[in-house]
């Protein structure tokens, strides 16, 4: 057998023996004490509800079924959200619709939010960016049929509402972001690779010079 | 490939005639074994110095429903020391499924095969205890071959449920005169890390002697895939080793990917890369942060939490999820990444070590810890080879086996990074694997930062496998067609079959992929890596105290999710 047969464990040092090392990790703790003392917060945790955490504007929450400038749904009951849908909990009953320009309207759609995984792939799926996802994670409900959530619940809440939209076909909001970076680029203002080879650099040099960088920066 | 070829088998020339019919594989030699001579083959393959398939990777079934020899097993096998990989395939009859159990062979065997009979319906003759494993006790049939309908519900009830009572083998020195008591820690039990149940018979705090008892979290993940799309498979994968699921989006990902030939662009590559890292990080977080919590150092899990909440926030600017991912498609990544990206991978970089630092200063070196962990449940390298192990478990006992290294995927070849291996095999060595694995993490993540993101597409430019982008799909007819095509038919894979791996958080993680050119998988088989490391569990408990086996458990880092499936 090519594969040793005996494990040969960790051996404690002189100062392991002795505990020393324990007086180090007190020292950690007590910093990390202190400084939530006085208010240097070092830990994640929120109180929530009352905070609450931002998410992206990719988050993937609750969906939202957006209108037509009328008000009715864009939703044109094509299905292939529903067979895009990994849990398969989007049903959808297809009706004729009124406005002949128009060809089909979704009379029923439901999504079984206990069903859903949240994947997203029906936004994906959807051809007329009727079905895209807001920011909105606290579902709850008291029993199971309230957890099918139905059109109209699904039209109402946050569609005029840009800070809760989440993910969607594409991002105005980011396009922005990327138009800026791109600008700076070119203006030579922002140098990522060179600024981490600088910070490399700056470390291998040794902790002195890199401090002093640090605070000359 | 670095894969190594497996020398001419000498063996071949002593067995009756026809006995091993050798067939190339897509990704890997694969041999065709009459079931009378695997017992031979297996023993032969292990035993050769030629061959020294030492690790038994995995075992499935697959079923044929058309085929004369209805069902086949499939061995995947590895040898550490030549670095080679085989497959062995074994067809059985329908009415006379059974083969002989290789438990002798590679103790890993044990739970794989017992696998095997619970989904197929393989009989493994000489396995000692071949019962059900994933499924309930009252279950019936086999829910893994074809003709059994996924929809199918059972009631089932208490009665014929089974009831462990392990006692210890071999000789009796225990004095008769001291009651011995059997206790359950589980399945709902804090320190179980998910829904598992250990029985254990104590003499006074020694365990003389467990069983381990998994499927409560068994989801039947093999099954629905069958009933899926290629491309709906990947939320289901998120869930296997939902402490990573962005590795396992990768993992599966790549394994289409290879199967249909195509490549997903550097831009994705890259990505996957330093989510993959960032995951692991992650993982390994967790890992250590509860293994610390079970033995009482609670300070430490919040301090190991806290990168694992900032990595969250990265993979949510990502892909909208933290926990639950699906951000991979076959072909590359769901959506371009964020326009903050490096910034925020370079924040990252910045604010990980400062907790991995302080957990270290807090317990590496005290004794207290130290005095829990070193020693304790150790195996050694053979034996941990023997049992199927893999990752970083396998590394703490000695044995540098690395994915990345041996088979360096993606761009695993172009970065610089060590592998860390430690000799104790104990909960020690496992936890200092981990913390050292995150440095190797973090300097991987700053080398390809530091190479820059790569411009160019997400995602395959391929309309047969990508989404055409959104605004083509509104606008042209071509497009949309496309659009309604791969959302109606789903990804068409070519038929063959294929073994691909990578390494995951907890090890060695593969997907065994079978496409029959029907647009849904065939059959899926995942590789988990803790499913034969916690096949052990029991004999690495022997003898511990109750209290060892709860800092044994964190330390191998067994994810429900990922075990049952
Ligand atoms: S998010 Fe996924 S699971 Fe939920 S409705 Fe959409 S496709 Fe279905
Ligand atoms: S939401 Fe979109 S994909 Fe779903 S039925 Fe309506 S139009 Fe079709």
């Amino acid at each position: 057998m090519p594969h040793s047969d005996t494990p040969e464990p960790y051996r404690y040092t002189l100062a392991e023996r002795l505990y020393l090392p324990l007086l180090g990790g007190m020292w950690v703790t007590l910093r990390h004490f202190v400084g939530n003392l006085l208010g240097r917060r070092t830990s994640y945790t929120i109180e929530y509800p009352e905070e609450r955490r931002a998410y992206s504007h990719r988050f993937r929450g609750h969906h939202i079924l957006t209108s037509r400038p009328d008000g009715s749904l864009r939703c044109v009951a094509c299905f292939l959200c529903a067979t895009a849908c990994p849990a398969e909990c989007i049903h959808i009953e297809a009706g004729e619709h009124p406005d002949v320009n128009v060809e089909k309207y979704p009379v029923v759609y439901d999504i079984d939010m206990l069903r859903c995984v949240f994947c997203g792939y029906c936004v994906d799926a959807c051809p007329e960016e009727a079905i895209i996802m807001s920011n909105n994670y606290d579902m709850a409900f008291f029993n199971r049929a309230s957890s099918v959530v139905t059109k109209e619940e699904l039209q109402k809440p946050f569609t005029y509402d840009q800070a809760r939209l989440g993910y969607r076909p594409r991002y105005p909001e980011e396009e922005e972001q990327r138009a800026r970076a791109r600008r700076e680029l070119q203006a030579g203002r922002v140098d990522l690779v060179g600024e981490a080879r600088r910070r490399q650099e700056a470390a291998a040099a040794g902790p002195e010079s890199s401090k002093s960088a640090a605070a000359s920066s | 490939m670095p894969t190594a070829t497996i020398p001419a088998p000498p063996l071949l020339d002593s067995l009756p005639e026809g006995s091993v019919e050798v067939v190339e594989g897509l990704d890997q030699p694969t041999w065709i074994v009459r079931r009378d001579a695997l017992a031979q083959v297996a023993r032969q393959l292990r035993d050769d110095p030629e061959t020294q398939f030492d690790l038994l990777l995995d075992l499935c079934g697959v079923d044929y429903p058309d085929r004369d020899e209805r069902f086949e097993a499939v061995y995947h096998l590895y040898s550490l020391p030549r670095a080679a990989r085989l497959r062995l395939k074994v067809p059985v009859l329908e009415d006379d499924p059974v083969l002989p159990s290789l438990i002798d062979v590679w103790t890993a065997a044990d739970w794989f095969e017992r696998e095997a009979w619970d989904m197929f319906g393989l009989r493994f003759e000489g396995h000692p205890n071949l019962r059900r494993i994933l499924t309930h006790e009252a279950f019936q049939g086999h829910p893994l071959r074809k003709d059994y309908d996924p929809a199918r519900r059972w009631i089932l009830t208490e009665d014929k449920i089974y009831k462990p009572n392990p006692q210890p083998t071999g000789s009796e020195s225990v004095d008769d005169m001291f009651e011995r008591m059997t206790i359950n820690i589980g399945p709902s039990h804090p320190a179980m890390h998910g829904t598992f149940r250990v029985v254990a018979t104590l003499d006074g705090e020694v365990i003389v002697a467990s069983e381990v008892e998994i499927g409560y979290l068994h989801r039947c993940f093999e099954k629905m895939a069958e009933t899926h799309t290629w491309q709906q498979v990947i939320p289901y994968t998120d869930r296997l080793n939902y402490c990573s699921s962005f590795i396992n989006n990768v993992a599966y990902c790549r394994t289409v990917e290879k199967l249909m030939g195509i490549e997903a662009p550097p831009r994705a590559v890259w990505a996957q890369m330093i989510l993959s890292e960032f995951s692991r990080i992650m993982d390994h977080c967790v890992c250590n942060g509860s293994t610390l919590v079970d033995t009482g150092a609670l300070t430490n899990f919040w301090y190991m939490f806290q990168p694992r909440e900032e990595i969250y926030g990265l993979l949510e600017a990502c892909c909208g999820a933290r926990l639950t991912v699906s951000a991979c498609r076959i072909g590359g990544l769901l959506e371009d990444l964020p326009p903050d990206f490096e910034a925020r991978c370079r924040h990252l970089l910045e604010t990980v070590p400062e907790f991995i630092d302080d957990v270290d200063k807090v317990v590496t070196k005290n004794r207290i810890w130290l005095d829990r962990s070193v020693g304790v449940a150790a195996i050694s390298a053979e034996e941990a080879v023997d049992h199927g192990w893999t990752g970083p478990c396998l590394r703490a006992s000695g044995v540098d086996y690395d994915v990345r290294r041996a088979y360096p995927y993606d761009l695993y070849g172009e970065v610089d990074f060590e592998v860390p291996v430690f000799q104790g095999g104990d909960v020690f060595d496992r936890y200092r694997m981990r913390m050292e694995e995150i440095h190797q993490s973090l300097s991987i993540i700053r080398q390809l930062l530091d190479r820059g993101m790569p411009d160019g597409p997400y995602i395959v430019d391929d309309p047969h496998v990508a989404l055409p982008p959104k605004e083509d799909a509104y606008n042209q007819m071509e497009a949309m067609i496309y659009h309604f095509k791969l959302i109606m038919d789903g990804i068409q894979v070519p038929p063959g079959e294929l073994y691909h791996m990578v390494e995951g958080a907890n090890g060695e993680l593969g997907f065994y992929v079978i496409s029959d050119g029907s647009g849904k998988p065939y059959r899926i088989k995942v590789r988990p890596p803790c499913f034969p490391i916690m096949a052990s569990f029991s004999h690495l408990m022997q003898g511990g105290t109750i209290s060892d086996a709860i800092a044994t458990l964190g330390g191998l880092n067994i994810i429900a999710g990922e075990l049952e499936r």
